[in-house]
């Protein structure tokens, strides 16, 4: 009834949007907190706007420069560079699936003892809280330069990753199927092969491919702390104020990630 | 259903010869390109280092334990910066991710033929290069500093928001829509009123999501120049204060937790 009263009240009246937030106390104080935020913000952020003003004019210039990349002059230094990314990315991806997997199995609640568990969800924990250039820089610092480095910091990102959306997926999956595997006497690895592992394969590729993908863009950057790739390139084109040739750079790693979204897209058709 | 004959007697198999033999090529290429990159990756390292990484992490863990907390109380500026990069940084995000992401999604694009894909290619582009990037560009052109950090995560995010933002636009219900269009309201109307209430939520949940990452990006901007906590992490190596590294990375990855936390609560109270 109350309702209708509601309803009733309201007739004759013109019609209000309601607001995403309901409770006008907590409406007025997140929208007045966030406000004293910002100006708390604004003003503590020094914005030197004659040196901004000044750069705009080399700011055109870089945008000016993508009308005219210059893959040639530096092709050598970015050809060795990409390949050295590609390598790394190769490399790490394939260790880093193959390691995620069984990581992956031991974190997943369902098919893990505790035990197991608590230490492969310690290592997804570590993992995924540890950025990929924090990684790379001590990683650096104990392996020496080059692309060892990035390796092994792709590699325990792609672990992280992998493992957390796999163990997931796996938590998720039909119980009834493994049951009727492991029903018919078959051996903890023929229960993962049978049961499990067909459940799973489609959105394991899929999370591969995407992991690929991130990590070429991640190779980008490692080598700014010296673990290898196109990225030392890079920063030497902008310490150099190359644009054209940091220009060309940018549209081969856009190009190259694009091929491999649109790669990945096919593949994940296929599998799904 | 491949079978193979033996002697008269049928037994099962799981794929064909042929396929079977195709598989087979397939993981040894797949093998042979892995050997390939190992070997590069290996030709290009100097072993001797590698065999000599445990001692050098013992000792590296040596000298930056235990952190040395005093310094702590020198951190509060780059942490407060640090924090205003990501949030600014996703605010500009998403003021100009919500007109890219109308003009990409399908339903709403006002014309599939040309402006969608200009909107798809500013989403491309600014989603495969990493914030790093941005920033060392940016200080190229603005100088170093927070400014150049904000304005680096947020070209950086404008991708990652718009692309989820206009998944969202084109999976919303087009009945609403008709009911609004149905009244006669205008255009605008009909994206204020038929739209916009659809997508909020997940707007919501994309602004936070994308803030919680930006916190992470924005600790080590400072690597380059644009100003944040990685700017003390940038001086301190370069020193090899390693109990001054220590205890920046301790705080670190004290903020992605927290800001990790702060956006898994809000997300869960949002949807």
């Amino acid at each position: 009834m109350s309702e209708h009263r509601a309803l009733d009240d309201m007739l004759g009246r013109p019609w209000r949007k309601p607001h995403f937030i309901q409770s006008p106390a907590l409406r007025w104080s997140l929208i007045a907190g966030f406000v004293a935020y910002l100006i708390a913000a604004f003003l503590t952020i020094e914005v030197d706007l004659g040196r901004v003003y000044q750069g705009l004019d080399r700011g055109w210039q870089f945008v000016l420069s993508f009308t005219r990349p210059d893959f040639v002059s530096r092709w050598s230094d970015i050809w060795s560079g990409l390949v050295e990314s590609i390598v790394m990315t190769v490399a790490a991806s394939v260790v880093g699936i193959a390691i995620s997997i069984p990581i992956g199995l031991g974190a997943a609640r369902n098919i893990a003892p505790l035990p197991v568990y608590v230490v492969c969800r310690a290592i997804v924990a570590i993992s995924r809280a540890l950025q990929e250039i924090i990684v790379a820089i001590l990683l650096v610092a104990i392996f020496g330069f080059g692309p060892l480095a990035g390796f092994l910091t792709l590699s325990f990102a792609t672990i992280g990753f992998l493992s957390k959306l796999l163990a997931e997926d796996i938590e998720a999956m039909d119980r009834v199927q493994a049951e009727a595997i492991r029903a018919s006497g078959a051996r903890w690895m023929q229960w993962i092969n049978y049961g499990v592992q067909p459940q799973v394969m489609p959105r394991l590729v899929g999370l591969s491919m995407y992991r690929i993908d991130i990590n070429f863009r991640e190779s980008a950057i490692l080598g700014l702390v010296g673990a290898g790739g196109i990225g030392a390139t890079l920063n030497t084109a902008f310490d150099r104020y190359e644009y054209d040739t940091a220009a060309a750079i940018l549209l081969l790693i856009i190009g190259i990630v694009m091929a491999l979204e649109y790669l990945s897209g096919i593949i994940r058709a296929r599998v799904q | 259903m491949p079978v193979a004959d033996a002697n008269g007697v049928k037994i099962w198999r799981r794929r064909t010869n042929r396929e079977s033999l195709v598989r087979w090529f397939g993981w040894l290429i797949g093998v042979a390109v892995f050997l390939y990159c190992w070997q590069q990756i290996s030709h290009a390292t100097t072993w001797f280092f590698v065999w000599d990484a445990p001692r050098i992490a013992g000792d590296i863990w040596e000298r930056a334990t235990p952190p040395r907390w005093s310094y702590l109380t020198q951190l509060g500026r780059p942490i407060w910066d640090t924090l205003n990069i990501a949030t600014l940084g996703t605010i500009i995000a998403l003021m100009l991710a919500v007109p890219v992401a109308f003009l990409a999604a399908r339903n709403t694009t006002p014309s599939a033929l040309i402006i969608r894909p200009v909107a798809l290619l500013i989403i491309v582009s600014t989603r495969s290069i990493n914030s790093l990037i941005w920033a060392l560009l940016l200080i190229a052109i603005i100088g170093p500093g927070v400014f150049a950090g904000v304005i680096a995560i947020a070209i950086r995010s404008i991708g990652f928001c718009a692309k989820l933002l206009y998944e969202a636009i084109e999976e919303i219900d087009a009945t609403q829509v008709e009911a609004i269009t149905a009244t006669g309201a205008s255009r605008w109307q009909v994206m204020a009123y038929g739209i916009v209430p659809q997508i909020l939520p997940a707007f919501a949940g994309i602004a936070v999501f994308r803030w919680d990452i930006n916190i992470r990006e924005s600790t080590v901007l400072g690597l380059v120049g644009a100003g944040g906590i990685g700017l003390q992490l940038q001086a301190s190596l370069n020193v090899l204060a390693w109990p001054r590294v220590s205890l920046i990375l301790l705080v670190i990855l004290a903020a992605v937790v927290l800001s990790e936390w702060v956006s898994a609560k809000v997300r869960g109270a949002i949807i």
